[in-house]
């Protein structure tokens, strides 16, 4: 290379603009430094148990959606595909860390992520199974983004300083991702008569699953201040929902609660917050902890 | 759009304004100044940046396929959100080459189309397996900086859009073989096992490195031509020399041995002598017969093919909203 190009080449190399960049993605902690001490009065125990319940939620929904890259009809929606898949990893690890910090254990967002079992893991069934076409993606991630939405943004308010910061932050991205998703639906719903049946076969198979997303667990209910009871999410969700499939022209299977929730399915009990999950839980984390598995001891 | 021939053929019989045209090219080219979209310039200039810019978006593109293959099993989550955004910056590396080629008249969709036909070339690296986890980390150090070494130079480029987009793009390139390179750091202070992985993925992506920068100088048919024109700044062999002189003092570091016994350092050059790659492997791969090439296409096909529904529904909802409201589709 000539002596130009070399100086160029050196002031890439060394370029100190990392700010861009996705979060968790560089060479320094994120959280470093940040207080993790429990409010007085809470119980570490159940802030760590709703932190990841939280992130598990979000890693898995991640897991699923970064599945589709490569594989996505347009350039314009791989970024976007790409940019929730961060999102919801980014997510994912911030709650982690809260629980970690939070029930003194001394593990990290990996143990968390790669050295539990399916029946570990408290996620919703609504986020487990794989999308058969990219109606079932976008109708999936509407509904879930409308959802966790509804949720993070009453979070904002939680007595814990730290879920509340991670709560704003995550608001701003579900909208993104709500909005996304949702004109999907719509252009699916009202674009050829084609893409109208296969976006409403995507609404008609996942709805059964929609009621176990207003289920309050045991720490939800026992965390009153500090975490959201889904139950309050419930209008706000119902409300906007509403109006997408209004607008994409599509007819809503039933009310959410109309006794739907398909306990066989998921082995009964309440479902993935008790550990009880669809088949395609321990596929998905079969997968995605293969190496990290393969290689005990090693650093990454 | 088709691609617009030269000005010349809209202006008959001015045999003035087509000289004048081809002197104010030749004057901009000699001056080292950029030729924008508007100017005039010769149609087999055009032509051969519309091959170059397609051909580097392509390779955006597929390149996603080898690594992304790897984000459902990223060993851990910084690793899996550095590997994501990574894959992410390559569709972004692509839509905007896309971009610079409808610059000069080409079409998106006309050369998604060429490309899945098989009609268009894209890097052949993309065409070698990634076996293991390691392999990750050498893309990034050796494929991404290898990339490096072929790109600086474009972003001194005569045309204008090409050598815009370079200068974005090789900046997050050198992010990414700075991360690349730290996984195979981390990687080498691990275990054993993790240690052999590494040098199994530098034996098996460094001759395939060697040879992106193209065939011997000799056997390289349009250099002169493009490097006449600024399109090209260094022939395939002096970007090489540059890559395996850059490679082997971050291979020491690294604790590695690159798979070339003939690499020793020539004092009197400056520089390391190296072997030939095996440029047999390279022709077959080329020609499409390498270990993944089949896959890849396929992939990319399939992705278009199966998104062709959901493109059709987006036009179709388009032109209702603009027959209902008024609003533009």
């Amino acid at each position: 290379m000539t002596g130009h190009d070399v100086t160029v080449y050196e002031s890439l190399a060394n370029s100190g603009d990392d700010r861009r960049w996705a979060f968790g993605t560089g060479f320094e902690d994120p959280l470093a430094g940040v207080d993790m001490s429990v409010p007085s009065g809470v119980d570490g125990a159940d802030l760590a148990a709703y932190a990841t319940m939280l992130g598990d939620d979000a890693l898995i929904a991640s897991q699923r959606v970064a599945e589709w890259i490569t594989r996505l009809p347009e350039l314009e929606v791989e970024t976007a595909i790409a940019n929730v898949a961060l999102d919801l990893l980014g997510q994912a690890r911030m709650l982690f860390a809260r629980a970690c910090g939070a029930d003194g254990s001394g593990r990290g967002e990996d143990d968390l992520a790669y050295l539990r079992d399916a029946h570990d893991w408290h996620n919703v069934c609504f986020v487990e199974g794989p999308d058969a076409d990219f109606a079932g993606l976008v109708m999936r991630l509407a509904l879930f983004a409308t959802w966790r939405l509804a949720v993070f943004s009453r979070l904002r308010d939680s007595t814990d300083p730290i879920l509340a910061a991670i709560a704003a932050k995550a608001a701003k991205e579900l909208t993104y991702h709500r909005d996304f998703a949702a004109q999907w639906v719509v252009s699916l719903g009202d674009g050829t008569e084609h893409s109208h049946q296969r976006v409403q076969a995507a609404l008609d198979a996942l709805w059964p699953l929609v009621e176990e997303l207003f289920l309050s667990s045991p720490v939800e209910r026992r965390l009153q201040a500090v975490a959201v009871d889904p139950v309050m999410a419930r209008e706000e969700f119902e409300d906007v929902v509403g109006r997408i499939l209004e607008a994409a022209t599509l007819r809503c299977p039933g009310p959410p609660g109309g006794g739907q929730h398909d306990g066989g399915q998921h082995g009964g009990g309440q479902g993935g917050r008790d550990g009880k999950h669809s088949e395609h839980l321990a596929a998905l984390l079969d997968e995605m902890q293969s190496v990290a598995r393969a290689h005990p001891g090693a650093t990454w | 759009m088709p691609a617009p021939s030269s000005h010349v053929a809209e202006v008959p019989g001015d045999e003035n304004t087509a000289g004048d045209e081809r002197a104010h090219f030749d004057s901009l080219i000699a001056r080292e100044q950029r030729i924008e979209p508007r100017d005039w310039m010769p149609d087999e200039y055009r032509a051969t940046l519309i091959r170059q810019v397609a051909q580097h978006a392509h390779s955006e593109i597929i390149g996603m396929q080898p690594e992304g293959m790897w984000i459902t099993r990223a060993p851990s989550l910084r690793r899996k959100a550095i590997l994501l955004a990574k894959v992410q910056d390559e569709a972004g590396h692509g839509m905007y080459l896309y971009s610079a080629a409808e610059t000069l008249g080409a079409d998106r969709a006309d050369l998604t189309a060429k490309l899945i036909a098989g009609r268009q070339k894209y890097s052949s690296i993309f065409n070698y397996p990634t076996l293991t986890y390691a392999d990750v980390g050498v893309i990034g150090w050796l494929v991404d900086g290898a990339a490096i070494c072929n790109q600086v130079p474009l972003c001194r480029s005569s045309y204008g859009p090409y050598a815009r987009a370079m200068v974005r793009i090789c900046k997050e390139e050198s992010f990414h073989q700075r991360q690349g390179y730290e996984l195979l750091l981390t990687m080498m202070a691990g275990t054993p096992g993790q240690r052999e992985m590494v040098q199994d993925a530098v034996d098996r992506w460094w001759w395939p490195s060697l040879m992106m920068f193209g065939p011997p100088d000799e056997s390289s048919p349009n250099t002169a031509r493009s490097m006449a024109w600024g399109v090209k700044r260094h022939t395939n062999d002096e970007l090489r020399q540059s890559f395996v002189d850059m490679s082997v003092p971050q291979a020491d570091r690294l604790g590695v041995t690159l798979p070339d016994t003939g690499l020793s350092w020539n004092g009197e050059r400056g520089s390391y002598d190296f072997s030939e790659p095996d440029w047999a492997e390279f022709a077959q791969v080329v020609a499409g017969n390498g270990p993944c090439n089949a896959a890849r296409l396929a992939r990319r096909r399939e992705a278009h093919e199966n998104g062709e529904w959901v493109r059709a529904a987006a036009v179709a909802h388009a032109t209702k909203r603009a027959a209902r409201g008024g609003e533009r589709p």
